[in-house]
């Protein structure tokens, strides 16, 4: 295809698309307005199961079937970067040479904020029912946490704390959990992802039925996830010896 | 004007300067680096808005794990071109 046939297929698609923009941007509600029909209706709902985060009552409750898609498509993207990064037949494992230096105040730094951090990471999943946060953001948080380790430390000690098969079982064990919750529900109220369980009492740490379940199950898988995909990056790049890639 | 509206008004255009600085940075891992300033003002913005929870995600996401994921390759990419 010679450029000015893909310029003239870019400037038509380009102007498509402008052109849907601005209808869209035309008949927008102004920012700050007082009228959120959506509010109106969510905030109600997460108030009927016990859950003073709308946010983690939207994601895990109300649309939970969205969740459950999220976390799949997670799965299904950290299982694809890890066969891309699989060793080639061409490559070999080696140990980490350049081992490099860490300055003191990194060191220390990363050591006092390690346990800050998966604490952090702890109490952001435990309490997505009642304060900002959930499975997702907390599972991040832990799983960036736990490679300061490797900031502060050197890649031989995070290996040693981070048994990557451990974390493709907690993965698959999360991502499990959720469906299984799913089905649960549909069993018993005849909708997949419906709450089945006790809702409790407002403020309390065991409250809001499945959303504190579902909230910890997707802490397990995200932690993992990303765990897991970084180690395959990590592994990739400090691991393996590719120079006889060619030459093979 | 509120204090809220400057606020908005102060994020919202610092995002749009650190997101002008990630599109003309040339070099990947520098743009790694600048990456992860535009996610925080980013998380900073979503705070602004009264979405802790985006905030955290992007944060969390944007900040740590996208940025350390570009490095890696662009370090991973190097050995390779070094030794070919």
């Amino acid at each position: 295809m010679s450029r000015g046939v893909r310029t003239l297929i870019f400037l038509a698609g380009a102007a498509g698309l402008g052109m849907l923009l601005v209808l869209a941007f035309l008949r927008c509600p102004p920012f700050g307005g007082d009228w959120h029909p959506y509010r109106d209706m969510a905030v109600p709902a997460a108030l009927a199961h016990v859950t003073p985060n709308v946010v983690s009552s939207v994601n895990f409750d109300q649309r939970g079937l969205d969740t459950l898609g999220e976390e799949t498509i997670l799965l299904g993207s950290v299982l694809g970067a890890t066969v891309l990064l699989r060793p080639g037949r061409h490559e070999t494992r080696r140990e980490p040479q350049d081992v490099g230096r860490v300055l003191q105040v990194t060191r220390l730094g990363g050591y006092v904020m390690l346990p800050l951090a998966l604490t952090l990471g702890l109490d952001v999943v435990i309490h997505g029912h009642l304060t900002p946060g959930g499975g997702f953001q907390g599972g991040v948080v832990l799983a960036t946490g736990l490679h300061l380790t490797y900031v502060a430390g050197s890649y031989p000690a995070l290996r040693r704390l981070r048994p990557v098969s451990w974390y493709e079982y907690a993965e698959a064990l999360g991502a499990g959990t959720f469906s299984v919750l799913g089905v649960v529900g549909l069993v018993t109220s005849a909708a997949l992802l419906a709450n089945f369980l006790p809702l409790g009492q407002f403020q309390q740490l065991f409250s809001s039925g499945t959303v504190l379940a579902l909230s910890v199950a997707t802490g397990c898988e995200v932690a993992a996830g990303v765990v897991v995909l970084l180690a395959a990056f990590l592994e990739q790049t400090i691991m393996i010896d590719s120079s006889r890639e060619r030459a093979g | 004007m509120t204090e809220t509206n400057v606020l908005l008004i102060v994020s919202l255009t610092l995002v749009a300067v650190a997101g002008t600085v990630v599109v003309a940075t040339g070099e990947p891992s520098r743009q790694a680096v600048v990456l992860s300033v535009f996610g925080l003002l980013l998380g900073l913005l979503f705070v602004v808005l009264q979405a802790p929870d985006v905030a955290l995600s992007q944060i969390g996401v944007g900040t740590a794990v996208v940025p350390l994921m570009v490095v890696l390759a662009v370090r991973k990419i190097r050995q390779l071109g070094s030794r070919r």
